[in-house]
């Protein structure tokens, strides 16, 4: 089957400074896609690089087979409608309430009667968990976790097949964390999304993701969490058998 | 191959029952004809309502939704509704998302016992505005209170003034403004000295063109314009910058940290500006009597001597004091207003975007207030 996301020889460069040299990825439908690596190691850069909000010096990067990188705004336009972005502070905007806020995308991009802007927006609020009442607050009223759940109320407002999540369990406690790993996995299954995350957490990667990339030495290492665990690399070897780490390698290896 | 335009609910009618057979793709793309075609489905007096699903192709949410607030109309209008083979997942899901949700939702409080008569409304209208406008005035006094108490004490620590900070706002606010106001006093000042002398030439009293643009200079709009231009470039900045360190929680921060926000941000802005602004107003003096003396030169062909000696003779040994006294009035206006409305902001960018707005009005209104006051107040000191 056609990879969702394809991501070949990707270079990246900021003056002197190489991000990624030639960087290959590749996310398949109906998995939940990990993205790891160190602080400045171009998580974020590849994610803005996928969304197009920046165009790399080298590469391709193949969105259902579409590059991206070579495409107009115009262009760019249905391929985004395509897919949801849940940016890691959430990136709500702040003068307009949560469901105006997932409003927004539904306004842009389709004509709908206010009735069915305000059922369909409601019914995505619900959704990711959040409460009804929710639904008339400002981001400022709302805590970490629920700005966290609005932003992917957000992301699926158009009904895409693709999520990307910036960090979503970054800042939030452990408990609220679980909760929202849950509804990721939850998410994946009952819509048959295809799921790309960049996270730290490594509890969140044992939890939700089928496979992970790791970005080490400008490059991905990328396998199924089962057999990346066990790759030779140093950086590998110190994020998965660290000390934090070792609790929960039992449990992929004992199933 | 169905033409993706195709009507997306067949219906068939029975005797006693209707079937739907829903086809093509339900995606939030084909939301708007989907809404249409379902709406377009009569479901009055129909005891029975059979739906065909297995002919759709594609099935999101959002079509899931429609399929459901459907089957919701049809069953609150009697029909019995089923589906022939197994309803799709995701309506399931809708519903079980919904489902929670579908207690009646509370109606939007009504604001407070809308008054009926449309002179009582707008009677409510002025008190709130009034109660409002209150508690602003009891605001602004509360902080300007708090400004002056920090000033004071820390004027028995000088050390607490912060000279660093004193000295980077009358560089940003004084030194970088430079230019503009230089140019605006030049600009100002030729059109006065031009307007005047083409009035006064026919009456042939040329010389008093000179006195017309170094009093009005001097006094009035050397001062004035600069006080306006710095409230539109320093004012704005104060807000701004307070306000996003607001949104920021920078200013809980230094309150957690025990600083005080009132010493370390609004004291350091409001000196720097009380020294910028006279400076600047000095500049501005000099560049208005500067234009002045280009415009008589070239236009009257007034030698640059007999201007030096016309401006000694109109000016007495106030008129430059007139003036300059009432900068660092404004300069204490403007910061004031800035960082006042910058530390009000709270929550969204919205707010951020409308408090800049407010402080510089209010500010430029205040200082054209206070000029007028300080007219009646001259004048009747005989100055």
């Amino acid at each position: 089957m056609e990879p969702v996301v394809e991501v070949r020889g990707l270079v990246n460069r900021f003056g002197s400074q190489v991000v990624h040299d030639g960087l290959d990825m590749q996310v398949n439908e109906d998995e939940v896609f990990g993205i790891v690596g160190g602080s400045g190691s171009g998580k974020s850069v590849l994610l803005r690089t996928i969304l197009g909000l920046q165009r790399p010096v080298a590469g391709t990067v193949l969105i259902r087979g579409r590059d991206i990188t070579h495409l107009s705004e115009e262009q760019l336009r249905p391929i985004k409608a395509g897919y949801g972005v849940a940016f890691q502070q959430g990136a709500l905007y702040s003068g307009l309430t949560v469901l105006e806020n997932v409003q927004l995308p539904m306004i842009e991009h389709l004509e709908l009667p206010p009735t069915a802007l305000d059922g369909l927006a409601l019914l995505k609020i619900r959704l990711v968990g959040l409460p009804a009442d929710a639904a008339g607050k400002y981001p400022a009223q709302l805590s970490g976790g629920m700005v966290k759940r609005a932003a992917v109320a957000r992301a699926l407002a158009l009904d895409p097949q693709l999520l990307f999540l910036d960090e979503p369990t970054s800042g939030l406690d452990p408990v609220s964390a679980a909760a929202f790993d849950e509804l990721v996995v939850y998410l994946q299954q009952h819509l048959k999304l295809t799921i790309v995350m960049i996270t730290h957490d490594l509890d969140s990667i044992f939890r939700t993701c089928n496979r992970v990339g790791v970005i080490v030495d400008q490059r991905m290492e990328s396998d199924t969490l089962e057999r990346i665990v066990d790759y030779p690399h140093p950086w590998i070897q110190a994020y998965f058998h660290g000390e934090r780490a070792r609790a929960r390698l039992g449990a992929v290896h004992g199933a | 191959m169905r033409d993706p335009e195709a009507q997306a609910v067949e219906v068939r009618r029975t005797a006693e029952s209707l079937e739907l057979e829903l086809t093509g793709a339900w995606g939030v793309g084909e939301l708007a004809s989907i809404e249409a075609a379902l709406a377009a489905v009569d479901v009055a007096s129909v005891p029975r309502i059979r739906i065909a699903a297995a002919g759709i192709t594609r099935l999101d949410l959002s079509g899931a939704w429609a399929l459901r607030a459907f089957v919701r109309r049809a069953r609150r209008a009697g029909a019995e509704v089923d589906f022939r083979g197994t309803p799709p997942d995701l309506l399931r899901l809708v519903d079980q998302t919904l489902a929670e949700a579908a207690a009646p939702e509370p109606a939007a409080p009504l604001a407070e016992a809308a008054p009926e008569e449309p002179g009582e409304r707008a009677l409510v209208a002025v008190g709130r505005y009034a109660v409002s406008w209150g508690h602003d005035l009891m605001g602004g006094c509360a902080f300007l209170g708090r400004v002056c108490v920090t000033f004071v004490l820390s004027l028995g620590r000088p050390w607490r003034l912060r000279p660093i900070s004193v000295v980077r706002h009358i560089y940003d606010t004084g030194i970088t403004a430079m230019p503009i106001v230089a140019l605006i006093a030049f600009l100002i000042s030729v059109i006065l000295a031009y307007l005047s002398a083409q009035q006064l030439r026919g009456l042939g009293a040329d010389i008093y063109v000179v006195d017309l643009v170094t009093i009005g200079v001097l006094r009035e709009l050397g001062v004035l314009l600069t006080s306006i231009i710095v409230a539109g470039r320093s004012g704005s900045a104060f807000a701004a910058e307070l306000g996003s360190m607001r949104l920021n929680e920078e200013v809980d921060a230094l309150i957690a940290t025990g600083a005080d926000p009132i010493e370390l941000l609004v004291v350091p802005r409001l000196l720097g500006l009380a020294i910028a602004l006279p400076l600047l107003t000095v500049l501005a003096d000099l560049i208005g009597l500067s234009g002045g003396a280009l415009l008589c030169r070239y236009l009257l062909e007034m030698p640059l001597t007999q201007y030096v000696n016309r401006v000694n003779e109109s000016i007495s040994a106030t008129t430059f004091w007139v003036g300059i006294i009432k900068a660092p009035v404004f300069a204490v206006i403007i910061a004031f207003a800035g960082c006042y409305r910058g530390m009000q902001v709270r929550g969204s960018a919205r707010v951020l975007g409308h408090m800049v707005t407010v402080a510089v009005v209010q500010a430029i209104f205040m200082v054209i207030l206070a000029d007028a006051l300080f007219a009646v107040l001259f004048m009747k000191m005989n100055i």
